[in-house]
């Protein structure tokens, strides 16, 4: 690396030849990736213990899969994630365009009031789902999807201030002038919001849904509070299967989960182009 | 323009206001068919929002607009037989060429065979042939701006509206452009209504200005008329380059005036100006207008007996400023009897600017015919 540096001086804002940045670079990514690589690689450890590596084995993901407390859990929660993704993209959505588009009194209250999920400590937010569904006599014991649908709302909530956030901040970028010149054209209002506000949203919807998705996924804190007693999510039945010991089963269900959430992500940027997500932000 | 021309615009005491502020004031003007019609004002000047309400995206406060003989109150902007180009163009970046032009007529609900072919002829209209796939960040700021006008010139507007369509080009491209207007308004015969800020821009391409200052029209003319014959120190300043000296009128009869300016002396004129005597004035003079010359090199003048040439006017002063531009000097003098006064010359030698230099004595002279006298 020294060697080659040399050949051509350093430019002074050339820091991506500098070796101290790129033993920072380094160094963040080994904090960010080495706890998820050390996983990953002894989700294929053979040993009960998971401390020392013994060999390669698939058998941890066999009884993962085979694992039926675990498969319903994962299968609730992507079910739950896909319903909070859908409700909170539409509800932030418009509560985003809310906040971009009208003058209204009280505003910076609303807005206030919309940022409050993701200010609120989430064990407060849990214990006041909890109350909150207590008082009103939610019904509990549902069949499924049914039983889903008091934690689909709590996950609702607190997701969709982050979609309302990202769609305003792209809307920022908007030039009112391409909406009158849909009217201008002929437009009326619906087809100026189909035409042309809807696709300036769209990375941003995009970004906001992903977000809404992941945030759904693995919440554990409200999720805890708000489900019933024969409700799982994913992350609560890993927490469960934790408090006995660490196995490899674990590591497995949990690598399944991060190879589904980098698909998921890497097909919404190839949908939308990683750019124009980069600028909805 | 001929006799025959209807106005296709009329405008009839519009007044706009934003809470307590007029942005428009008391509006009325007329805006014939076939026109290149232009609203010439500073920033502020309320142009603009008199455009934008003829578009129908303001409403006014007070007035009425017609457009064809149909009073717009009440009709959305999509309903309007007008289309614009915006001064950001606002062509939709997510579309190729040929949707964006297309999509008034998709909207419309023309066919495709037909919107093709319409699409295709506008965009050769304005030169962008076999430009119809690409999009728009793939072009320049002045071929968006050509995809902008094909994409309003392709709905067949009465009249064609563009807020400060030259502004965003540099100055070689804008000169062109200029020029393209021009000739697009001729082809196509559509009305067009311009507004800029830019009065080079508005005496290029205008067949009638209107300068506008502070929600009211100063002066509704022809380019020429408009350089020449200002009718108030507004658009005498803002049109052009002036010196505007205060005075007294001392004489005022048929055929001949006189102008008493402090600092500056008697200013003759040879036509009468029907003000009260004695009454305040102001005199405009264009700095081009006035020949410059050395004190000496005027022997020829004063054989005659006489300062300047029959029915000139005649100043002598010392040169205190200058800044050479290319195809003219500009002069800064200070006149002898104190007042300052700007002269441009044309320099058709090369070393002609030369020919003068900083407190160098001068004499000027000037037609009798030139100056302005302006009441207010």
């Amino acid at each position: 690396m020294a060697l080659l540096g040399r050949r051509r001086p350093v430019a002074p804002l050339e820091y991506t030849r500098k070796t101290w940045m790129r033993l920072w670079i380094a160094g963040v990514m080994l904090f960010l990736y080495a706890p998820l690589i050390v996983l990953m690689v002894f989700s294929f450890n053979d040993s009960k213990r998971n401390v020392v590596w013994k060999g390669f084995t698939l058998k941890y993901y066999e009884k993962a899969l085979n694992n039926e407390g675990l498969i319903e859990a994962l299968v609730n929660s992507l079910t739950i994630a896909a319903l909070a993704t859908v409700f909170s993209v539409i509800l932030g959505a418009m509560a985003g365009l809310m906040l971009w588009r009208f003058r209204f009194p009280f505003k910076g209250s609303v807005e206030g009031a919309l940022s409050l999920p993701i200010i609120v400590p989430e064990i407060c937010m849990g214990v006041a789902m909890l109350i909150f569904f207590a008082k009103i006599d939610w019904p509990v014991g549902l069949p499924w999807p049914l039983n889903l649908s008091a934690i689909t709302i709590a996950h609702i909530t607190f997701c969709f201030p982050f979609v309302a956030l990202v769609v305003r901040s792209r809307m920022a970028s908007f030039n009112r002038e391409q909406e009158e010149a849909a009217k201008d054209l002929g437009a009326g209002e619906w087809q100026t919001f189909r035409d042309v506000l809807l696709p300036h949203m769209k990375p941003g919807l995009v970004a906001g849904a992903l977000l809404a998705f992941t945030l759904s996924l693995d919440d554990f804190v409200i999720t805890f509070f708000t489900s019933g007693p024969d409700t799982v999510t994913f992350p609560v039945k890993v927490y469960s299967m934790v408090r006995f010991s660490v196995t490899p089963e674990v590591n497995a269900a949990s690598t399944i989960l991060i190879i589904l959430t980098i698909a998921l992500t890497a097909l919404a940027l190839k949908l939308q182009g990683v750019k124009a997500i980069a600028d909805a932000h | 323009m001929p006799d025959t021309a209807q106005p296709i615009i009329q405008i009839r005491n519009v007044t706009k206001r934003f809470g307590k502020v007029a942005a428009v004031d008391n509006v009325s003007l007329d805006i014939l068919a076939g026109e290149f019609f232009c609203l010439l004002g500073p920033s502020g000047c309320g142009k603009t929002t008199l455009l934008r309400m003829i578009a129908g995206f303001e409403l006014p406060t007070e007035g009425q607009i017609l457009i064809d003989g149909q009073d717009m109150a009440g009709i959305p902007p999509n309903r309007r037989p007008v289309n614009m180009v915006f001064q950001s163009y606002a062509v939709f970046p997510h579309m190729s060429v040929a949707d964006n032009v297309g999509y008034g007529l998709k909207i419309a609900g023309v066919g495709r065979a037909e919107r093709d072919e319409r699409v295709r002829e506008a965009l050769s209209l304005v030169s962008l042939g076999g430009f119809e796939d690409r999009k728009p960040d793939q072009m320049s700021g002045g071929q968006r701006q050509r995809v902008a006008l094909a994409r309003s010139l392709v709905m067949r507007p009465k009249v064609l509206l563009l807020d400060e369509p030259l502004s965003a080009l540099d100055a070689k491209l804008r000169a062109q452009m200029q020029f393209e207007l021009s000739e697009l308004q001729d082809k196509v015969g559509i009305t067009f209504v311009t507004v800029t800020h830019d009065q080079d821009e508005a005496l290029s391409m205008a067949s009638r200005v209107a300068v506008m200052n502070k929600g009211e029209v100063a002066q509704l003319a022809p380019p020429s008329d408009l350089y020449e014959f200002p009718s108030n120190r507004f658009v005498a300043d803002f049109v052009g380059s002036v010196n505007i000296f205060e005075g007294k009128l001392i004489l005022d009869e048929p055929g001949r005036a006189a102008v008493d300016c402090p600092g500056m002396g008697k200013i003759f004129l040879n036509h009468g100006v029907t003000g009260p005597h004695g009454a305040d004035v102001w005199v405009a003079l264009r700095p081009e207008k006035i020949y410059l010359h050395v004190p000496g090199e005027g022997k020829a003048i004063r054989a005659a007996g006489q300062d300047a040439p029959e029915g000139y006017n005649l100043a002598r002063g010392q040169i205190k400023g200058m800044s050479y531009l290319g195809d003219i000097t500009l002069y800064e003098i200070k006149l002898d009897g104190g007042a300052m006064i700007r002269v441009s010359r044309p320099n058709l030698s090369r070393r002609d600017q030369e020919h003068f230099t900083w407190d160098d004595r001068v004499s000027m002279h000037w037609r009798a015919d030139s100056p302005v006298v302006l009441l207010n």
